[in-house]
């Protein structure tokens, strides 16, 4: 019975008159999808392993392959479609729990897209940044209450500590054991570059990786991998991370296949013994106890690393978000439910969660009605995705944003979303010693400084372009944003009027 | 060193511990003081009274003597040293230990020992006179749980759903009844003599610290529990 067999996705075309028979492609593929048939003296293709990754069409050097995408039929209706169709039969043959990797592909709404920006005309004068200073620093953490002075009037610094970033963007976690040590590497050393901030991830902190602690955000979660005192210390701010968008409410499970030696020093844990990160911390159930452990770690590092809490973006978001700021938090990460994962159930990555835009204007606004804005800084991500989305995030009210899957194309990531198997022809989401070292850490850390290089200089000029001249004068500044095809519920939550308004 | 807990509160208690050079510290009057000793390495403190939450928290090195009762979230992910508690504990003792040692004289409440794991040379260890509640070690990936239900003689020491998702490490109860509603993952059976030889010698220093006759705790059976692979979430995923 051949009730198993599905149709590939993809089709490898390869043009035999170009192709040398050099065998580079079979050597490229971790999937093992090319073999030579010397019987035939050319090179085959196993389609149905082909992932579409791009790495033997990019690596052949007679340029002889591409991937399409099957034009092969299933008879698909309004209600099923391929994918469903598909999963069912994968389901049926395997009997476990569907699990994918990268954020939720499926076409839902991105608000990101109906929002447009606003400009300057005639009014008031643009600001061209090629001329005029544009501040893109900004500072994350509590502010005061009120400034204070002493007897000579100076300005008494009554900050507590905080995080400084060049321009509002920072890489989000991803953890050494989903990752490869040459993505981290790169991630840390563009972070330190750029003047702003990496994130480890719950999977600990390689050794290497210590001397860039100021531009290092460790984090903790339900497993506690790696979380010792120095690692507390390492960084410049402790991120506890309660969920994440691509699986809020879902723990993490890093099979022990993927705990290689390096790894498993660097989480603390026995090689090959799978990691699982348990779905809520057990010791919070409440407020109270996350404030407690936001506490027991301010006391663990004197006070000196700022507290991140992570969460996902749920219905209640903004009654959560008050509960965080009175926790003691001193910023608040939003992921949103389009977010970015080495491995997700798909039901869950797919269903749970709400939208980041609306996420984040409800948050702001509820923390301004209760006067408690000025308390944290908010942190959004999942999915952000252009420096417009940046600038729009912004002027809804975020301090900065957290960006993964942006940063991992800069690194060579083709989406094809199997992170999951751990054979990433990348490099990147892969512990195999041969696939990690196609991930050049000095070209990697290069691109993504160009990367973010890049979205800073497009940020100025759209502030520029509104006559704004500093992140600051930017943030909650949501008059700059008019809405496209919304309607009014969604323009109300937003806190934006529509285009034309 | 003598700290008077009785006008402070938990963060000026805790600098005092941090500045306090002498090795030897001792607190009185603690009442529930958050967080003490959080991150300390190669000091003795002996406390008189309750802490609150979190005491010891990634502790590191340092020694505790608690004369009561103890809050909950003792000991959370404790990297090295020992903890010990000649009153009750209460919730999540243990959480995402990964070395040292608590041992409580008396009962613990739920949760206790989720997530301990083990690394290297270390091992940790939590070792209950009395009772434990329901869902100890929970995720145990790693290190030892020992629950001696002194006070309970004829009745399974711990509460509902012991070891679940349990994934590495061991728990041993001392009891003649066999524990109840365990998850198929693991495996519970008699423990024998070379299963004995892992706790022996913290069983010994247990009854040192507690003044317990070792012979009495060793004269009745344990029942050990395991994970029937350190893999046994393998087969739940399909890739998609
Ligand atoms: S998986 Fe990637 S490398 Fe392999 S055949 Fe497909 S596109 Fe080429
Ligand atoms: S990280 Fe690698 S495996 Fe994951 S989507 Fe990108 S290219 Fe594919």
């Amino acid at each position: 019975m051949s009730l198993g067999y599905v149709y590939s996705e993809f089709e490898v075309v390869r043009d035999i008159q170009k192709c040398i028979n050099c065998h580079i492609c079979e050597k490229e593929c971790a999937n093992e999808v090319h073999s030579f048939s010397s019987k035939h003296k050319i090179m085959l293709a196993d389609d149905t392993k082909c992932v579409n990754c791009h790495r033997c069409v990019e690596k052949c050097p007679v340029r002889a392959l591409k991937i399409v995408k099957t034009n092969h039929a299933f008879r698909e209706n309004g209600n099923w479609n391929e994918n469903l169709i598909k999963q069912i039969f994968k389901q049926s043959q395997e009997g476990g729990v569907l699990l994918s990797s990268m954020g939720n592909p499926n076409k839902e709404p991105i608000y990101w897209d109906k929002i447009l920006l606003n400009a300057s005309q005639v009014t008031n004068p643009p600001i061209d940044p090629l001329r005029e200073p544009m501040e893109t620093k900004v500072f994350l953490g509590k502010k005061t209450d009120k400034i204070e002075r002493d007897e000579n009037n100076n300005i008494i610094n009554n900050l507590s500590a905080g995080i400084e970033l060049n321009t509002p963007i920072m890489f989000s976690a991803m953890s050494y054991g989903s990752v490869s040590y040459n993505t981290h590497m790169c991630l840390a050393k563009s972070a330190k570059e750029l003047g702003i901030c990496y994130n480890t991830g719950e999977g600990g902190l390689h050794k290497d990786l210590y001397e860039y602690g100021k531009n290092t955000i460790v984090q903790v979660a339900s497993g506690r991998f790696g979380v010792h005192k120095d690692y507390l210390n390492a960084g410049v701010a402790i991120e506890i991370k309660m969920g994440q968008g691509a699986k809020p409410g879902i723990g993490g499970h890093l099979p022990g296949n993927k705990i290689v030696e390096d790894v498993s020093k660097t989480r603390m844990i026995p090689k090959g013994a799978d990691a699982i990160s348990p779905a809520p911390h057990h010791d919070i159930y409440s407020i109270e106890d996350l404030r407690q452990l936001i506490y027991s770690l301010k006391e663990a590092t004197d006070y000196k690393k700022p507290i991140l809490v992570k969460v996902a973006a749920v219905h209640n978001i903004s009654a959560i978000a008050s509960g965080i700021a009175r926790s003691g938090a001193d910023i608040i990460v939003i992921d949103g439910y389009r977010g970015g994962t080495g491995a997700a159930p798909t039901m869950i990555r797919d269903n749970v969660g709400i939208p980041i835009e609306l996420a984040l204007a409800s948050v702001d606004q509820r923390l301004r009605d209760e006067g408690i804005r000025h308390k944290v800084s908010l942190v959004v991500g999942g999915s952000i995705r252009s420096s417009a989305d940046v600038v729009k995030a912004i002027a809804l009210g975020a301090d900065a944003v957290y960006i993964g899957t942006a940063a991992l194309l800069a690194l060579g990531c083709h989406l094809c979303r199997s992170c999951q198997t751990g054979k990433c022809n990348w490099g990147i989401a892969t512990q195999q010693p041969d696939l990690v070292k196609r991930l050049d850490t000095e070209i990697g850390t290069q691109r993504l400084i160009n990367l973010i290089n890049a979205w800073t200089h497009e940020i100025k000029e759209m502030m520029g372009g509104m006559g704004i001249n500093s992140i600051e004068a930017l943030k909650g500044n949501r008059l700059m944003l008019r809405g496209i095809g919304l309607n009014d519920r969604e323009l109300s939550i937003l806190g934006i009027k529509h285009a034309g308004e | 060193m003598k700290i008077d807990a009785l006008e402070l509160n938990f963060h000026q208690l805790n600098n005092k511990i941090k500045e306090c050079q002498d090795e030897k510290i001792k607190i009185v009057n603690c009442c529930g003081h958050r967080y003490l000793a959080s991150g300390s390495s190669s000091k003795i403190i002996e406390i008189e009274g309750v802490p609150g939450n979190a005491l010891g928290c990634y502790l590191d090195g340092s020694e505790i003597f608690v004369n009561n009762n103890v809050q909950d979230a003792t000991g959370d992910t404790m990297n090295d040293g020992g903890i010990y508690i000649y009153g009750m504990a209460g919730d999540a003792t243990g959480y995402a230990m990964r070395g040292g040692e608590i041992l409580i004289h008396g009962d613990i409440g739920y949760r206790a020992g989720i997530h301990m794991k083990e690394y290297q040379d270390k091992k940790p260890v939590i070792v209950v006179g009395g009772t434990a509640g329901s869902f100890l070690g929970e995720y145990q990936a790693g290190g030892i749980i020992v629950v001696l239900g002194l006070n309970c003689e004829n009745k399974i020491p711990v509460g509902n759903f012991c070891g679940v998702g349990m994934h590495g490490g061991k728990i041993f109860l001392r009891s003649d009844v066999r524990p109840k509603n365990l998850s198929d993952k693991v495996v519970c059976k008699i423990a024998d003599e070379g299963d004995l030889n892992d706790i022996k010698d913290i069983i010994n220093k247990f009854c040192n610290i507690f003044n317990e006759s070792y012979e009495q705790v060793m004269s009745k059976s344990f029942y050990v529990i395991t994970p029937n692979s350190n893999s046994p979430y393998k087969q739940l995923y399909t890739m998609n």
